[in-house]
């Protein structure tokens, strides 16, 4: 991997590590990103990891554009040097698949899809070779998910799977986009899940529903009395299936500001999983409900 | 001092110069779209240049006020009338309790800013009054401005403050016709062929009706021919597609090598369409004020010149500054 560095104007250094998707270009996005927050480089005035890139958002009134360029060159060798270990944290995030209101939703989009005769996880399944959508759904919640980048809107997750390239679900987006997405709609598109933290038009293909609030900007929501936005980049998901029941239950626990997510402290080390994926995987469930 | 809104316009909403700082987290900096122009208004009527006004699209508001005020209205030429009496832009009107600030037919530009002097009072939100309707944040209930409104005016500053005061017009800046955008190339440039990079700086280009706070796309060029490439993993099959990254504010995205469209103040803070280039910061504001349909000229620079052009920008602001102190 050798990271580009261009500009995005006079005001962003935009650095693609990879132009492919994986958790070690992840993994160096959101190692060099850390390196600059703790650089506190004066005139540095945001840093933003995605996926397999990062930008860094300058005021070139402070610093010059070729000054900054060649301070984040430099950090890079010392990330590269850092051992690619991340305190982090896991989180179990309930998702009601094939719920009626995203099946509502997909109804009325029909015509915008690939397969307009089915609908859109029955399609999932089917090209990524999976003979079920009860099949489909044991992959797609069972190996945990880390959230590789927040944004499009807000506090929104994109969140790519812990397992190897091959065992990855891929699927396209919709031929065109569609003008309403449920709030909280559980998506997938490319080779990223995500969380639809508000209403709106999307593109990613809908699984299901989530009762968990992920952005409250009134800040009700006994989880985020702290801050608006639930999730952040390095954040590992656990999606856990559950039923109408367990779906109204905890939308009512949420009312009534009772609702607590299940969440553990977790060291993840990349060396340790790229050995062993399985193990690392099993050792992080193991973490989440250890109490 | 509350303000009544009688009717609301076009896509009125409450800005000041915006909440930096949580774009990692999809919220952008939002704010006036043409923050001169804003910075403008607060200066005419004794404010902080950062205090919250309206922007309004085409189409003014009518405001009924209950105390004595001073307002201006600076960017779009959308002249403000009292009680139906018609009055210049750019200038610091004094408006008495229970008259009623309306506008006439826009004549030219996209925007208007409207300061009031004390500046609009709502609960800011992430450090900004900015109204970021996605989001639902700021603004009144996170949304724009609607009839039956009451808009809070915090207490006014009482300096040197004068009515009849106007910003000289040769510091007001707008974008000409066509309009001329500077563009520095970079981010995923090397995606297009060389033909397609002289292409996108040759055409003319025209705003489409898709214009708002969050981006513009633009009309009318020749489509851009791609360099072949293996799609990367997790990148899509179209090949403009890249694996989703963050969006630069001025970026400019051109989904299917089509309609190029650059990212504003309210802009999604990332997904997965490629860039070819980044409008320079001193532009900025021009796009604020460009109506659908405007012919655009887009103008290739390199740092250098966005540096200077940056610099120019900031002496403007400065002399505004002077020619009111």
């Amino acid at each position: 991997m050798s990271s580009r560095y261009t500009f995005g104007g006079d005001e962003h250094i935009f650095v693609e590590v990879d132009e492919a998707m994986s958790l070690d270009a992840f993994f160096v996005s959101l190692s060099m990103t850390n390196a600059i927050r703790e650089a506190q480089i004066d005139g540095v005035t945001e840093i933003c990891p995605a996926n397999a890139s990062f930008q860094v958002k300058f005021d070139p009134d402070r610093i010059h554009p070729d000054d900054l360029m060649a301070r984040l060159k430099e950090l890079e060798e010392t990330a590269e040097t850092a051992e690619p270990v991340l305190d982090t944290r896991i989180v179990e995030i309930p998702v009601y698949y094939q719920d009626p209101w995203t099946h509502e939703t997909l109804m009325r989009f029909r015509e915008r899809h690939q397969d307009p005769e089915a609908t859109d996880i029955e399609y999932a399944a089917r090209i990524n070779g999976y003979d079920s959508v009860a099949a489909f759904i044991e992959a797609h919640s069972g190996a945990p998910w880390f959230v590789s980048m927040v944004g499009f809107v807000s506090g929104l997750p994109f969140l790519y799977q812990m397992v190897d390239r091959e065992r990855q679900i891929q699927v396209p987006k919709y031929l065109r986009p569609r003008t309403d997405t449920p709030k909280l709609t559980v998506g997938y598109g490319g080779c990223f899940s995500c969380v639809y933290s508000v209403r709106g038009a999307g593109g990613y293909q809908m699984f299901g529903i989530t009762p968990m609030p992920i952005f409250d900007p009134e800040q009700t929501v006994s989880y985020l009395e702290d801050f608006m936005v639930f999730f952040k980049p390095g954040d590992i998901v656990k999606w856990k299936p559950i039923d109408r029941q367990e779906y109204d239950a905890a939308v009512a626990q949420v009312q009534a500001g009772t609702y607590a997510p299940r969440i553990a402290k977790v060291r993840f080390s990349l060396n340790d999983y790229n050995a062993d994926i399985d193990g690392t995987n099993a050792r992080l469930l193991e973490a989440l409900h250890a109490d | 001092m509350p303000i009544n809104v009688l009717s609301a316009g076009i896509a009125t909403t409450i800005q000041d110069l915006g909440r930096p700082g949580y774009y990692h987290l999809g919220i952008p900096m939002g704010g006036a779209m043409d923050r001169l122009a804003l910075r403008a208004a607060n200066l005419l009527v004794g404010n902080d240049e950062g205090a919250a006004g309206l922007e309004s699209v085409f189409v003014g508001p009518e405001l009924e006020f209950t105390e004595d005020a001073l307002v201006a209205v600076c960017g779009a030429e959308l002249p403000p009338r009292i009680d139906g009496e018609t009055c210049p832009t750019w200038t610091a009107l004094k408006v008495k309790a229970g008259q009623v600030l309306s506008f006439d037919f826009l004549q030219s530009g996209s925007r208007a800013y409207i300061a009031i002097s004390g500046g609009i009072d709502t609960p800011p939100m992430l450090g900004s009054r900015s109204t970021y309707a996605i989001g639902a944040l700021g603004g009144i209930d996170g949304r724009a401005v609607q009839p039956g409104d009451t808009l809070p005016v915090g207490p006014s500053s009482h300096n040197a403050a004068m009515p009849g005061r106007s910003v000289p017009e040769a510091l007001r800046r707008g974008p000409g016709n066509p309009a001329e955008l500077r563009v520095l190339p970079g981010l995923y440039w090397h995606r297009i062929t060389e033909q397609a990079q002289d292409n996108f700086f040759a055409d003319e280009w025209k705003v489409a009706n898709e214009a708002d706070r969050m981006g513009y796309r633009f009309q009318g060029g020749r489509k851009l021919e791609f360099v072949e490439r293996r799609q990367p993993f997790g990148a899509g099959a179209d090949p403009s597609n890249i694996t989703d990254a963050c969006y630069p504010y001025g970026s400019v995205q051109v989904p299917s090598g089509t309609e190029p469209i650059i990212l504003h103040r309210d802009a999604v803070s990332g997904g997965g369409y490629f860039m070819i280039g980044t409008v320079i910061s001193a532009d900025m504001d021009l796009i604020g004020q460009m109506q659908p349909h405007t012919a655009t000229r887009f103008i290739k620079v390199d740092m250098k010149t966005a540096l200077e052009a940056r610099q120019q920008r900031t002496r403007l602001i400065e002399q505004i500054r002077q020619s009111l102190a």
